[in-house]
This record gives structure tokens, sequence and C-alpha cells, in this order.
């Protein structure tokens, strides 16, 4: 049945001789396999090897500081509403008076958890977020877990260290990518 | 001793029953019902397929559903729209970006907004890869199912190349919750454009050495020529579409026939096939890569300038900087998050070429936050109905290659 006049017929299945037989068919192939034998080999002997990732991969989530060391989190709350997997949870508390180097709103999240077995990486909390606070990090991945206690991940897993501060590279979400760096660049 | 026996009794292994009629003696070789899944390798995916054989032959086969079943029309009943994205991720796995951007038009089509050029040809590139990458699966396993391992090995590097575009586009390979209503989340970054020309210039050579080992291939034809056909006319009235439906020879597309993000901007041909066999549909899938290919070409070579997204503050989240500097954007930003957006009350249906087959979405507003009612039109659920058809009478390795050469998706046919 023909509807357009762009249909292109690619099935052939009448075999001319030459393709009847078998043995060249099975040579061919050998040949192929014979010659990937001696091309660069593809894989990457991870975790010795790392692979590049983009600048905007999704990985680990932080919880950032700002540039004083205080928790940027205001407990809002609009991460945890722009969540398709419901993975995350807070409460909020009030700052208290000598507290202004730690907090830097008058409202933080005295309990910031989210559920990596629910997460699904989906990057809308770092979207949503109107502080700049949660970021997915795009050099970390979650590690493998093995008990269910391991999975949620509280303020003690999420919240930056001062030692170890993360840059994505431009101060926005929309990040701006780094120089072309080759794809298999070991670390 | 001579018995006529009843087949539907014999349907339990083991139980022998007597000669019940008069009349001719017939001669049926015992039954044997076998469980071909739902955790079966050869069934990529979790299936169910209960296989009546008579030695090696099928008799009948009877197909389950609902292994993987996670409710997604229902989820999305409490969902904001703009969340609905990271559920059709989940579908067809092997092409979310389609699935993604399949969603975003038909939440643009109910909220009337135009998408950019440059965002359309965006899309248009990222389905395309996406397309590519479905088939390269499809047929690579279907190499893997007929017993050439080689060919998937070496065209799953390629996939790995798609998928580190990806990465670089939305950041996440496999579940990519790709583009925004009204646009892309970002622009195409230059080290995406250039994986992407780097990928157009590789991708040819690996392609050309898998279709010289396997289209003519007098051992790979040999296990698929006229295995499962199926005419256009049974192929139409299951609802057929997609390659499989192209290989029964209509060339029905809907990037041709219901264009949608400018793909009437572009060149390429809708190859057919003529019997519907697993032939047909094989070679059915390795045109359409080369046309996805061309696709691709022209689209990043004619890439216009311009916004990547609409002028829909209503809709689409502001820059991060005005949020902070503008009472307008701040009150944008809460509203879209808080999924407050003001969709108006009506259906829409709106259908791409996924990577099996149209691929539907079928909404209903009520004017609330969420749609009323959600439904997607899966090609996957329909071609597996038309499985018990399409294997009577073959053996069983050909049900394998006949199963995957449908690219029957789990997560899709479950939704
Ligand atoms: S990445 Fe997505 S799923 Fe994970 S916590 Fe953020 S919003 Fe939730
Ligand atoms: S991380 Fe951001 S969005 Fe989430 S509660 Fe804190 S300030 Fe609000």
């Amino acid at each position: 049945m023909q509807l357009t006049n762009r249909s292109k017929q690619v099935s052939n299945k009448e075999m001319t001789l030459a393709e009847k037989m078998y043995l060249p068919a099975i040579a061919q192939g050998l040949a192929i396999t014979i010659k990937h034998f001696f091309q660069k080999k593809p894989t990457i002997q991870y975790p010795e090897v790392k692979r590049y990732l983009g600048p905007i991969f999704r990985g680990h989530h932080v919880l950032k500081r700002d540039e004083e060391g205080r928790e940027r989190c205001t407990a809002c709350g609009l991460c945890s509403l722009a969540c398709p997997a419901e993975a995350i949870s807070m409460v909020a508390a009030e700052r208290k008076k000598g507290e202004e180097n730690l907090y830097r709103e008058e409202k933080y999240a005295a309990v910031y958890e989210i559920n990596m077995l629910r997460c699904i990486f989906c990057g809308l909390c770092e979207e949503a977020c109107p502080k700049q606070a949660v970021y997915l990090r795009h050099d970390r991945f979650v590690p493998v877990f093995t008990e269910r206690d391991q999975v949620i991940y509280g303020k003690d897993r999420l919240v930056e260290q001062l030692d170890d501060r993360y840059v994505r590279t431009g101060s926005e979400v929309r990040a701006t990518p780094t120089e072309p760096t080759l794809s298999r660049s070991a670390t | 001793m001579n018995t006529v026996l009843d087949i539907s009794n014999k349907n339990i292994p083991g139980s022998d029953v007597p000669a019940q009629s008069e009349g001719p003696i017939q001669y049926v070789n015992e039954l044997t019902t076998l469980n071909l899944g739902p955790t079966h390798p050869a069934t990529h995916g979790i299936f169910q397929n209960i296989l009546q054989m008579d030695g090696e032959k099928i008799v009948s086969a009877e197909q389950t559903v609902g292994y993987i079943h996670r409710a997604f029309e229902k989820i999305a009943e409490r969902r904001p729209f703009y969340q609905i994205t990271t559920l059709t991720d989940r579908m067809n796995y092997c092409s979310s970006p389609i699935n993604n951007m399949g969603w975003l038009m038909t939440v643009e089509k109910l909220l009337g907004i135009t998408v950019p050029k440059r965002a359309q040809y965006i899309r248009v590139i990222m389905m395309e890869l996406a397309r590519i990458a479905d088939h390269l699966i499809c047929n690579g396993i279907l190499g893997v199912d007929t017993g050439a391992f080689t060919g998937f090995l070496y065209l799953f590097q390629e996939r790995e190349n798609i998928y580190e575009i990806y990465e670089e586009v939305c950041g996440a390979r496999l579940t990519t919750n790709m583009g925004r209503i009204g646009g892309m989340e970002r622009d195409l970054s230059p080290e995406a454009i250039r994986k992407i020309r780097a990928f157009i210039k590789r991708f040819p050579a690996v392609m050309q050495e898998f279709e010289k080992m396997f289209n003519r291939n007098r051992i790979f034809m040999d296990r698929v020529v006229d295995v499962g056909p199926i005419s256009a006319e049974r192929a139409l009235s299951y609802g057929f579409t997609g390659p499989n439906l192209r290989a029964a020879g209509v060339d029905y597309d809907v990037r041709v026939m219901n264009p949608y993000s400018s793909y009437e901007d572009f060149e390429f041909d809708i190859p057919v096939g003529k019997s519907g066999d697993t032939y047909d549909r094989f070679m059915v899938r390795n045109e359409e890569i080369w046309q996805s290919l061309r696709i691709i070409e022209q689209a990043i070579e004619n890439l216009p300038e311009g916004s990547y997204y609409a002028d829909a503050p209503e809709y689409y989240l502001p820059p991060k900087q005005e949020v902070y500097k503008n009472m307008e954007a701040l009150i944008y930003h809460f509203k879209i998050i808080m999924g407050e957006i003001d969709a108006p009350a009506g259906e829409v249906y709106h259908a791409v070429e996924g990577g099996n087959g149209e691929l539907g979405f079928y909404l209903i507003s009520d004017g609330g936050r969420a749609p009323y009612r959600l439904h997607f039109r899966r090609p996957c659920f329909i071609y597996y109905q038309a499985f018990p058809e399409m294997c009577k009478g073959t053996t069983l390795s050909d049900a394998i290659v006949i199963m995957s050469s449908l690219n029957v998706i789990a997560g899709e046919l479950d939704a």
C-alpha cells in the first residue's frame, strides 16, 4: 500500500549464487572479528580509570554553602514539591541569635533528607530551588548501598564540607560547558 | 493402543485421557506447556508467553501482560504537567527522548505554545539520535538471538556514544527527562555539537560493517527470511504502526503524514519491506537508521539561530538570575514549580513517530494543575497482541526471533 511518494523498497530476499554459499560469509565474519583485534579497545578500566562526565551530569546531591560558609537552604520546600519521586523531606527551624554564621536565612532546614532509593536523579529539585542551595554534582555518583538504612541521606552527607567545596562551572543552574575534553581521559 | 486424544485435556502434562469417542482414529502428539518468561534471558524484558508445544512446533500461544505495570496513567492524574516527563522516560527506555518530546509537544498543543525553530531542530536531532539508539538495540539483539553476537557488541559502542551526547545535552543517559514545556532546558553546548558532528562522521563506517556482516549473510537470512510474516491487512487491523507496519509494505510514517516539530523541513525516505517477515523488519530498521542519520545531518547543518525556548513566561522557568532581581519572574518561578499553571480545559491527541511506532498521548484536561485523564498509545502493547498469531506453527527458536524483531519493550508494553 502506498500512501506517500517517499517510500523506498529495501528488502531483497533473492540470494545470488555467491550469497548462497555459506563459506564466504563465515570467512567474512571472521575477518571482521580479527580486524577488531587490532583496533583500539573501547573498554574503560573502571574504577582505576574514570570517564569524563559532562558538566551537567546529574549525580550526587549537595546542599551548598555560600561564600562565608553558611548553609544556603531556607527550607522553603520547593524542591520536595518539585520532586516527582517524593524523595525529599525536611523540617524547618527558625534561626536563633548567634547562628548567623551558620545559616544564611532566618529559616533553615533542621532536618533535610533525601531517600536515594526513591530518587530518580531527574534534576528537577536543582531547577526548583530559588536559593541555589541544592545541586546535583557532576563529579560524584551516589555509591552503591546494600542496606536499607544506608539510603536515607541526611544533612551529614548532603551539606558540602568546607574543605570540599563543589564548584559548578558557571554560577547558575544552566551550566556552561567547560572546554572540550577528550571523552575518555584518565583522571 | 490407538486412542483419540482431546487436546484441551492434554494441557496438563502426564494426564492420559482414554478413548472417548468412536469414529476415525486421530494421532495427536502429546502437547507440552512451556512458559516462555516472565524471566527468561531471551525475552528482553518481563513478559510471559504460555506456549503449547507439539514437539518443537508451537500450537498456540497465550501472552500475559502486566508484570511491570506501574500505573503511569493513574500517577499522571496527580502530577503537574512538567513532572510527567519523568514518567514517559520509563516507557520505551531505549528511546526516552522521543517519549519526552512527544509528551512535551502534547502539553504545548494544549497550552497553545509555539516552540521556536531552534528548539524544534534540537528536538529533532535528539529524537533521531534516540531512534538510531532504539533500532541499534533491536537489530543488534536480533543478531544475538540468531546466534551472532559480534554485531551487537560493535553497535553497542555507538549506542554508548549516543548516550554520551544525551549526557551532554540533559545530564543523564537512560532516563533523560529532556526538554521542558516550551523548549529545551538549555541550549546545545559547543561540546554537544562537537559530539554530534563526531558521531555523524564515525557512525557510517560502523553501520556499514554491521550491514556487511548481516544483510546478505546466508546463515542469517536462513534464520529470518519468511519467519513470522504478517500481511499488511492483518497488520493494519491489529493497529500496527512504525517499522513493523512498514515492513509489511505500508509506508505510513507519522513524521510524514502529520509532521510535527519541523519534520516537513527535512528530506528523508520511508523504507518499506515486502511481506512483513523478520528479514523485512530488520532491513527496514537498518535503512531507517540511515535516514535518521540523514535528518540529523540536515538539522545540525541548518540549525537556526535564535532562542531555544518559547516566550511563554507562565510555563517556562525564568533564568535563576531573573528570579533574584525581578518580582514577576519570582512569582512565575513559584507558580510553575508548584504546578499552578492555568491549563485550559480541553482534549488533545498528539502522536509522534516513536522508536517503535506511533506513540500517542491522549490528554484530557479539566483546567486543573494535572491531567484529568492521560492515555498513552503504546505501540508495543499492540504488537504484542499479534504475537500469538505470528508465532503459531513456527518453532520455539523462531518465536524468540519474531519477538525480538517486533521490538516489544516491556516498559512500554505495560506502562
Ligand atoms: S533529583 Fe529528582 S527525584 Fe531526586 S531528589 Fe531531586 S527532584 Fe527528587
Ligand atoms: S534546597 Fe532550595 S528548594 Fe529545597 S528547601 Fe532548600 S531552599 Fe528550598
